[in-house]
């Protein structure tokens, strides 16, 4: 019997923002989904997000963004990521952010950008099928 | 017909209504729930009689004992609520056009928000504020951008609201040497700083020191302003916020009264009499959707609040037992679908807040779920309130909900439900200590991912998110951009304060506040020499931290 590894999460807050409702609620939703989740906690820099998921050698970084600071925060986090050879982590966003931002931030790489209202179920099926695609690819 | 004998008829036209009316419609068609219930989870009856009603002791009038009713006997027909636009953006000089833009369009009190870095403590030269500068609120380094932000608007006729928390201490400071500078008499001088920094550990998560250095702040705040500045609000005790971040109602109430009593300690304990003090706790409240539970709140709030003063701190000073609020209608509630859809919402949950007798209004733009809102947006948002307060005829009668058989019932059913919830808190050794716990925190959590599931369930209606959903593109409208040149202006203006002041003096008087920070002393006057010498936000919050260090979330 082969048993499937749990996708591994890392749920982050960056900079200065304090709005934590969102992405406890996620870190519930994936966990309830039987993922392996870690959760940050509040302002926290893109260096230490950067190697947390390293550590934590994890499938998902999601960062939970309503400060409006997502277009400066976002493309250095995925410059990071890619800097230390961690550039195949699905990077995925939640919170308040512009349709227009939104496209920009996709086209740079992040995987999926989740707004307000998304229901639980959407989440979890987007995660599992990004992750699914990036474990098929090793 | 005496009292017993109107309950005995009224029990019996009960029974008769339950046999001739209420069983034949249950049986031809059933109700649409098995359960109706608040949103707190309340469960309700289908109809409500006197047999529900208060105890006949219960004689309330408004600007009475225990104020249920209201916090003034006339209410909106003395003078309307005070309509108040949360509004900033960018720097001094862009905030202070929105201002007075909103002051040309009606509007009759300002309300002022702040960037993220000056709400946490950084200037807007450090490295951790790139790309918050002016993003979300307005970047107030020093001295020199307040004065920008009021400039040309009249501070003695409007009264100026500050949502600041952890450095409110400093901006209260400059407001003063402001309105100083100006020749205001700082006694006649009214406004808020919200200050409350219980609830940011709870909720709203802006925070710098550990919480009891934080708390002897406030402390500082409240005892300073009462002997110096008497019409202006030190605090502002949120519930917003903890709404905001999940909580119900009666926990959204139970958590300010018990934030309340701790704050009303620690004042006490400076050794200021609490008829000296409590005048001047203004408080703020979300107004949600569930639009009976909401006057209800407002009304059990007034009541226990006067009860809390009166009987456990001895308060005698009529103005140290009336709760005064503001209100703003719930930002959680905004759908990014049929963004329109908002205006309505706001409209009704307004209604709720002025029939609960709300002393302020903010009411939401229906454009806050894509972004900050637009001039135009904000301006809707103002003419919502205008429609209320002069078409409707809503300000004519004080409370007149009040003897609503449902009403007066909610209000007893919440009231009770808060009591336990505080008594809790109580058994927990106070709000202090079940917030360093993360019991509050918590509860608020569990709170909102309940309400998640039953948004996923259907159960709970959002329009437009999960019934009466409409496929394809949204109608089209202008979103507010943050404009890209504003770190670069704001840092040519602090580089410019900072080259032409006395920065040896800045530095005497740091090492001053550092030293008095060590003992118990007030704060205050110092900070006041610190922003009149122009030291910076940034510079002020760092050195405590030498002596406080900083706060981690667990």
């Amino acid at each position: 019997m082969t048993a499937v590894t749990p996708i591994r999460a890392l749920l982050a807050k960056v900079g200065l923002d304090g709005h934590d409702r969102g992405v406890k609620v996620v870190a519930r939703i994936l966990r309830d989904a039987g993922m392996e989740v870690v959760y940050t906690g509040l302002h926290r820099s893109i260096a230490e997000v950067v190697e947390a998921a390293i550590e934590e050698d994890v499938d998902l970084l999601g960062v939970s963004l309503l400060s409006g600071a997502h277009l400066t925060i976002v493309p250095k986090l995925l410059d990071r990521l890619r800097e230390r050879g961690a550039g195949d982590i699905v990077v995925m966003l939640g919170g308040v952010i512009p349709d227009a931002d939104a496209a920009r931030l996709k086209a740079l790489g992040v995987a999926e950008v989740f707004l307000q209202d998304t229901p639980p179920d959407v989440i979890v099926a987007r995660v599992r099928a990004h992750v699914a695609k990036r474990r098929g690819g090793f | 017909m005496d009292a017993t004998a109107t309950s005995t008829a009224w029990a019996r036209q009960l029974r008769l209504w339950e046999d001739e009316e209420l069983a034949g419609a249950l049986a031809r068609s059933p109700e649409r729930r098995a359960v109706f219930e608040t949103e707190s989870g309340i469960p309700l009856k289908r109809v409500y009689t006197p047999l529900d009603a208060p105890a006949p002791d219960a004689l309330e009038l408004p600007g009475r004992y225990p104020y249920t009713r209201g916090p003034y006997p006339t209410l909106y027909r003395g003078r309307l609520w005070t309509m108040r636009m949360f509004a900033g953006f960018g720097t001094a000089e862009d905030t202070n056009r929105r201002f007075k833009a909103l002051v040309a369009a009606g509007q009759t009190g300002l309300s002022t928000a702040f960037d993220m870095p000056t709400l946490m403590g950084y200037d807007s030269d450090h490295p951790l504020a790139e790309g918050e500068v002016g993003v979300e609120g307005v970047a107030i380094d020093t001295l020199a951008d307040l004065e920008l932000l009021f400039g040309g608007l009249d501070l003695e006729r409007l009264s100026v609201s500050m949502t600041i928390n952890p450095t409110a201490w400093i901006v209260y400071a400059m407001y003063v040497v402001l309105c100083r500078k100006r020749g205001y008499d700082l006694t006649r001088v009214s406004g808020t700083i919200q200050a409350d920094i219980l609830k940011e550990y709870q909720a709203q998560k802006e925070w710098i020191y550990p919480i009891r250095p934080s708390v002897r702040l406030v402390r500082d705040t409240i005892a300073w302003s009462a002997s110096h500045t008497p019409r202006f609000n030190p605090i502002s005790l949120s519930g917003y916020h903890i709404s905001e971040a999940g909580a119900n109602a009666v926990q959204e109430a139970a958590f300010v009264l018990a934030n309340t009593i701790t704050y009303i300690e620690e004042v006490l304990k400076v050794g200021l009499p609490i008829d000296a003090f409590a005048p001047r706790l203004s408080f703020f409240f979300t107004a949600q959707s569930d639009f009976f539970e909401e006057i209800a709140k407002y009304r059990a709030l007034r009541r226990i609040y006067a009860q809390v003063l009166r009987d456990r701190f001895g308060a005698r000073n009529p103005e140290s037992l009336r709760l005064r609020f503001h209100a703003q209608t719930a930002a959680i509630t905004l759908t990014r679908a049929q963004p329109y859809l908002n205006l309505v919402r706001t409209g009704y949950q307004a209604l709720a807040a002025v029939l609960g007798g709300a002393q302020s209004l903010h009411t939401n733009s229906f454009d806050e779920s894509y972004a900050l809102p637009t001039e135009e947006a904000a301006r809707l948002a103002l003419r919502t309130q205008q429609i209320l307060a002069e078409e409707t005829n809503i300000d004519a009668v004080v409370d007149p909900l009040g003897g609503s058989y449902y009403v007066e019932w909610l209000t007893d059913a919440l009231a009770g439900r808060i009591l336990s919830l505080m008594a809790e808190i109580d058994a927990r050794g106070g709000m202090i200590a079940a917030t360093e716990s993360g019991w509050v925190q918590a509860q608020i959590a569990d709170t909102a991912y309940t309400v998640l599931q039953r948004k996923a369930r259907g159960e709970k209606i959002s329009v437009g998110v999960n019934k009466y959903v409409e496929q394809g593109p949204g109608p089209a409208f202008g979103v507010h951009a943050s404009d890209p040149a504003v770190a670069a202006r704001q840092l040519m203006r602090l580089e410019a304060v900072k080259a032409g002041r006395d920065s040896v003096r800045v530095q005497t008087l740091l090492s001053e506040l550092k030293h008095q920070a060590a003992t118990d002393a007030n704060l205050m006057p110092i900070t006041l020499d610190l922003v009149s010498a122009y030291a910076t936000l940034g510079e002020i919050v760092a050195a405590l931290k030498d002596v406080w260090g900083v706060y981690r979330e667990s």
